[in-house]
């Protein structure tokens, strides 16, 4: 392993990224123009229908003959478990849920006092309940779709960024015979690919941080928790996507085929890795197979900190499910490594 | 002291077998200390397919490639300076950061700066490395090799598409890089090229050698005469009624011989205007020519 020959092969990449001027652009105005353009239609509305979480006691449905406010036409109810009542408390604060109901014992309901849709349905409620209800009150600022999509639209570019700038350049330098040039010097193949995944590692989370920053300038949008904890999660999270799209890039001398397999791969995360919406009305094994994916754990691990405000201690098994799948993507691309396009 | 010294490259009984195409079929020679060894021989002869198996970017089907006695490994790749047939180098670089890139890959290393004076790159050093004429890409390709200052240094048809005065040029770098006692093994189409460039030449066609020895003496071995050279359309009368044998090619007739006065003779009482008359010695492309039967350039 030598230091001076990754830092040599880093360097070249990081001119050839920054003189490419076409790759360049669309690293930075694709996410800027998205958000934007999220910003403007999604601005500060809210969401169009009622929303109201209910506990149920044991065996029974939800029915007006379990309480008569369940009978309530254009509500949306939907069932949760009890040890699920601490997690949307918080929902109800980030006016993501209108009001929760529980009916295990004499009903008791929480409602946020900054939230109209919640005075509405509360309103609703006490008509139906002739009053017999317990309030609990929360309070907390609403999370505008916005908030919740930034997120999602920085980590999405973050994705591409690393998927197709490691695996796809990876592949070009195969197919036109630059690699096999550099099999014929002392160059490991550990010391390439460490001075891929630094060079798109720097470029990514620079670019990132860059947009971030600009947006922080155009929409005032929502971050409780740390900036510098936002960073790891990125650095993390950027390295378990380059590995994955290095071990793409590991065997393929097509870029067609590359382009392929990367768009195949990507797919899955731009939809069940929760950049546009959230998985939570999807049934439980689809939720659980979109964990597997890099992007998913990143994004839940941003999403609570800007969100929620989570510090390291909420966020690190997240941090280490992206550790684990960077090696294990590292040593599959380690094994399978071809310099020669035949 | 000198028979305990192994070869700087050996290369046994080489074999790469691609479906359907044996490319090489069962090579061996070696390579002194500071010889220039060609590999001359038609396109598809198999020349780059060798090459590429002893620079150890080609793993043979059979047969051994050893560096100074050991398997090709580290030491190889660290003193072995290699110019490629085709290459594409890292876009957006200039000549010099692309040198700086390779030189910073090797152990032991040539300064840039003078590596872009040996190989005349002065006037080119900071452009993008995609924006060289061919005889500058091929200087910048070389100068790559040369990176390593290495004790062994591989061509690989350094010439192909350069105008004559590039290769000239390239010629004369060559001899200068030999000059300096490194060994090189220079694969080409060229028969002039190999008989300026190389103290050995091994022919190549169909994936065997089918002759290896110092040009001079593989011409003297399989040739006691001369070509007298004629436009075809000055001679006269049929080629197979002429005493000496003649060879009929597209523009001109070739007469081989070994006494040039009594041809001349001949040739005078048929009447043949001499005024473009030719007479040269044989060359590795008519060596070519009497061992297979066709011409080297088809």
């Amino acid at each position: 392993m030598s230091l001076r020959r990754l830092l040599a092969v880093w360097h070249a990449r990081n001119l050839e990224f920054l003189r490419d001027r076409s790759t360049l652009v669309f690293n930075f105005l694709f996410p800027l123009a998205l958000v934007i353009a999220f910003a403007v239609i999604f601005g500060g509305q809210p969401r169009p229908m009622f929303k109201v979480d209910v506990v149920a006691p044991e065996g029974s449905a939800l029915d007006a003959s379990l309480h008569p406010f369940l009978g309530t036409r254009y509500i949306d109810f939907v069932q949760i478990e009890a040890k699920d009542i601490e997690s949307t408390i918080r929902k109800v604060e980030r006016h993501q849920l209108d009001l929760l109901l529980d009916l295990r014992a004499a009903p008791q309901y929480w409602i946020n006092e900054d939230s109209p849709k919640g005075y509405l349905v509360e309103k609703l409620l006490l008509e139906t309940a002739g009053g017999a209800a317990t309030r609990q009150p929360v309070s907390g600022a609403a999370v505008r779709y916005v908030d919740w999509l930034l997120p999602g639209i920085l980590g999405m570019n973050m994705m591409f960024s690393c998927l197709f700038g490691v695996g796809y350049v990876v592949v070009r330098y195969r197919k036109s015979g630059f690699l096999r040039r550099l099999s014929a010097t002392p160059l490991t193949a550990f010391e390439f690919g460490a001075a891929q995944v630094l060079s798109r590692l720097l470029l990514t989370v620079s670019v990132t941080s860059v947009i971030y920053g600009a947006l922080a300038l155009f929409i005032p949008f929502r971050n409780e928790g740390s900036v510098l904890l936002l960073l790891l999660i990125a650095i993390v999270g950027a390295l378990s996507m380059i590995a994955f799209g290095f071990m793409m890039a590991a065997r393929f001398a097509s870029e067609e085929l590359a382009n392929g397999a990367i768009n195949l791969a990507s797919w899955p995360m731009m939809l069940l890795s929760g950049v546009w919406f959230s998985l939570e009305g999807a049934p439980n094994w689809l939720q659980q197979a979109a964990k597997v994916l890099p992007l998913t754990q990143m994004l839940d691990a941003a999403r609570a900190v800007m969100l929620d405000g989570a510090g390291l201690g909420r966020v690190w098994p997240q941090l280490g499910w992206l550790a684990v799948m960077t090696l294990l993507f590292l040593g599959i691309a380690a094994a399978g490594f071809r310099w020669r396009a035949d | 002291m000198q028979m305990t010294m192994p070869p700087v490259l050996e290369v046994r009984d080489l074999v790469k077998q691609y479906p359907g195409v044996r490319a090489v079929d069962g090579v061996s020679f070696s390579m002194a200390e500071g010889q220039c060894l060609g590999l001359l021989g038609p396109n598809g002869a198999g020349k780059t397919t060798t090459v590429e198996m002893m620079e150890g970017v080609t793993q043979p089907t059979s047969g051994d490639v050893l560096y100074r006695g050991e398997p090709l490994g580290a030491r190889f790749r660290a003193e072995a300076g290699i110019q490629f047939q085709k290459t594409s180098l890292q876009e957006f670089l200039t000549v010099r950061e692309t040198l700086k890139l390779f030189t910073n890959l090797y152990p032991r290393r040539r300064e840039v700066e003078d590596l872009i004076r040996t190989c005349a790159l002065e006037q080119v050093a900071d452009r993008d490395n995609r924006k060289l004429s061919g005889g500058q890409t091929q200087r910048l390709l070389l100068a790559i090799a040369l990176a390593n200052d290495p004790q062994v240094l591989f061509l690989d048809e350094p010439t192909t598409g350069l105008d004559p005065q590039a290769r000239h040029n390239f010629w004369d770098l060559i001899r200068s890089i030999k000059a300096e006692g490194r060994t090189v093994l220079l694969t080409t189409h060229y028969m002039e090229e190999a008989y300026f460039l190389c103290d050995v030449v091994a022919i190549m066609d169909q994936g065997r050698i089918i002759a290896e020895g110092p040009p001079s003496r593989l011409l003297a071995e399989h040739f006691d005469d001369v070509v007298i050279e004629l436009p075809r359309e000055d001679f006269r009368g049929a080629p197979a009624d002429f005493p000496l044998p003649v060879l009929v090619a597209s523009d001109r007739v070739e007469i081989s011989t070994g006494d040039v006065e009594g041809a001349l003779r001949h040739l005078l009482e048929r009447g043949v205007p001499l005024r473009q008359i030719r007479i040269r010695p044989r060359n590795l492309e008519d060596l070519f020519l009497e061992l297979t039967g066709r011409e080297l350039r088809t």
